[in-house]
């Protein structure tokens, strides 16, 4: 793999986020966060600016990356959805939910669809265990999905 | 008279449409000309009930739910502003029996008040216990907590006072309070509750303990999956930080003490101390072996008191009305209340907080109402993911750490999930060793490999592929798992395989489908 520590598209805007947070105790994840928040995801070429800026290897960096289940190593769609997989979701038919779900958008979990519109992935809690199923579509939370509700969302992320 | 109109901003009533009733009452308001404030306070905790829209009146404050968006024009038709009568109304909210049953000590406030107004805080009771607490020493704080009876409210049940003296007698220069926040548990939202709905009793809690253990930095750990108490947390700090609260003298004592908000990144295993504490540095969040103790060498290789949510939150009432007080609470070990989360397949979930001692039965049955679907109740998993799943035949066990244990269960963070008689067990099962085989951070080999055999198994039984022999395998793999894992993980998924496997034994012999066609 080629190590371009500098002048890929990325490199220069992830300097500035990682100088803003290289003072707090334990920088990596906040700087994980802000890094896909600005980016959508966590670049390659970043690796070795962080490990640099932190005095770590890129191997570690790398490491605490692929470790965490929110950070990507690719854009997501447009949209991000939700679903939530737990248990309290489980006793109140969250497996149809999903089925139904698969087949409206046409993906499995951890897909794409096509047209870029929407990125599926399940959750294991929401902390909506006594208002189950929930789904969370990017920031906005949604309680009691139902047949109504995921028509909402898909037309939402279709828009 | 202004009118104050309550209509909750917690993720569970926002799940179920409140912003949108709250601008419908908004627009309603203005058209009408009214003399009229919208409060968005936290939850009540009913859930079946929300969004819960309350208007204060001279009887008190009246209550109207669940309230849909299209209800808001009947409701200002039947003049609710005044408390009048209308479909949905409940009455007195203090007189709904799901609320009038219960002794809130730590959620004394949340869904009461407006969660970012310190004077709303302070006018309920808010920082006294703070303000009683800068009267003592540091030693006297932790004789109050220890004297009563506190326990870690996350689910290991160890003593919070004893915690906070290793780490007060520990030396060292930094000390840190962590606020393990990484409420993972599936049937769990307390935490989210108190986050959302009221704040600075945690921040209340957190600065109590620094002073008693004389730490002076305080981290909150919490989940990405909860961005509104991310939130609403920050803000507090901010608020908190600019009234003199937070800071380099707390109320002017001359005791410093600040607080950060962490986020975590989707990784529940990171709900374990020392995972959280590699997370929070920065790490993979790995498990660390114990000894070292985090109260000895925890954040950055510090003392460090790692609590949870509920425990630093259940500190202000003990120092505000004394240990004796919050003591007299509870059965046995088990002292004072515990908020259970009545979640799951129920028709009235929600947030239920009582003194320990209830029976099973009387939560599910009598408080929880049974099934939503109105079929019979099959299961109940208590503690979340690592919890056992127990019959109807446990009923009367009482909610205590060690009635649980003494069943072979646990109250864990006290998430009580209700599945009626469609469920299936065995897939239960299944997806408990599943459930550990993604979140397994994979340091020790039972937890990372036997929960992926333990899924192939599942898999062989239910296709009934030498059902007995595959029934004697997933035993043995549980009792490997139990005793060779380093964490709760890998130690306590075996809870919820074997107590559905003891409990629900049909589930586990399906029709034999085929004989493994080879």
């Amino acid at each position: 793999m080629n190590v371009h520590v500098a002048g890929g598209i990325y490199a220069e805007r992830a300097l500035s986020i990682i100088r803003e947070r290289k003072h707090l105790e334990g920088p990596m994840l906040p700087i994980l966060h802000a890094m896909q928040h600005e980016f959508g995801f966590i670049p390659e070429e970043v690796k070795p600016v962080i490990a640099d800026e932190l005095n770590l290897s890129r191997a570690e960096v790398h490491g605490v990356v692929t470790f965490y289940h929110d950070f990507r190593d690719a854009p997501a769609g447009r949209h991000t959805l939700k679903l939530c997989r737990a248990e309290a979701c489980q006793s109140m038919g969250a497996d149809a939910v999903a089925n139904r779900l698969r087949q409206l958008l046409g993906i499995d979990f951890h897909q794409t669809t096509l047209d870029g519109a929407v990125t599926l992935e399940p959750v294991y809690c929401l902390g909506l265990c006594a208002c189950a199923p929930a789904a969370m579509l990017d920031d906005e939370v949604y309680g009691r999905v139902d047949e109504d509700c995921l028509a909402e969302i898909v037309a939402e992320v279709r828009r | 008279m202004t009118v104050t109109i309550f209509v909750p901003r917690d993720a569970a009533a926002l799940a179920l449409g409140a912003d949108k009733v709250a601008t419908a009452i908004a627009q309603e308001i203005e058209l009408r000309g009214l003399d009229a404030r919208i409060v968005r306070n936290g939850s009540r905790g009913m859930a079946w009930l929300e969004p819960l829209v309350e208007v204060r009146t001279s009887a008190g404050r009246m209550a109207y739910g669940p309230v849909r968006a299209s209800d808001v024009a009947s409701l200002f038709a039947a003049g609710f502003v005044n408390g009048g009568d209308h479909a949905l109304c409940l009455g007195l909210t203090k007189e709904i029996p799901f609320l009038r049953q219960q002794t809130r000590l730590t959620f004394a406030r949340c869904g009461v008040t407006d969660p970012l107004s310190l004077d709303d805080y302070r006018h309920y009771q808010g920082l006294k216990g703070l303000e009683r607490a800068l009267s003592m020493t540091a030693p006297e704080i932790v004789q109050e907590v220890t004297d009563s009876g506190l326990r870690g409210r996350g689910g290991a049940g160890f003593p919070t006072g004893i915690k906070w003296k290793t780490v007060a007698d520990a030396p060292g220069p930094q000390k840190y309070i962590v606020c393990n926040a990484d409420e993972g548990d599936s049937g769990t939202f307390a935490d989210r509750m108190i986050m959302e709905g009221d704040p600075f009793v945690l921040i209340e809690g957190m600065i109590i303990a620094g002073l008693a253990t004389g730490a002076t930095k305080g981290y909150l750990y919490t989940r990405s999956e909860y961005p509104h108490a991310i939130q609403t947390m920050n803000e507090a700090i901010e608020i908190a930080r600019g009234a003199g609260i937070l800071g380099p003298s707390v109320l002017g004592s001359g005791h410093a003490f600040d607080m950060e908000v962490r986020a975590g990144a989707g990784a529940y295993v990171c709900g374990e101390e020392t995972s959280l504490l590699n997370s929070l540095e920065g790490k993979r969040g790995i498990v660390r072996a114990k000894p070292p103790l985090p109260a000895l060498q925890g954040f950055l290789g510090r003392p460090t008191v790692v609590n949870n949510v509920i425990s630093l939150a259940s500190v202000p009432v003990i120092l505000d009305r004394g240990a004796a007080f919050y003591r007299d609470f509870g059965m046995g070990r088990s002292r004072g209340t515990i908020p259970i989360q009545i979640a799951g397949n129920v028709k009235y979930g929600g947030l239920f907080e009582t003194a320990f001692g209830l029976t099973l039965g009387q939560i599910v049955e009598e408080i929880g109402g049974g099934t939503a679907t109105g079929r019979a109740v099959k299961a109940v998993q208590v503690g979340g993911p690592l919890g056992a799943y127990f019959p109807r035949a446990l009923f009367d066990t009482p909610f205590d750490y060690e009635a649980f244990a003494a069943k072979d269960g646990l109250i864990g963070h006290a998430g009580v999930v209700v599945f009626d008689e469609m469920a299936d067990m065995l897939k239960q099962a299944r997806f408990a060793m599943e459930f550990c085989a993604i979140e397994s951070c994979g340091k020790c080999t039972p937890c990372r490999i036997g929960s992926t055999r333990g899924v192939e198994t599942a898999d062989k039984i239910a296709m009934g592929i030498e059902p007995e022999k595959n029934k004697a395998l997933l035993a043995d793999l549980c009792n490997t798992m139990k005793f060779g894992s380093l964490c709760a993980l890998g130690g306590f998924t075996p809870y919820p395989v074997m107590s559905a496997m003891t409990h629900f034994p049909d589930d586990f012999a399906p029709t034999p489908l085929v004989e493994a066609a080879e």
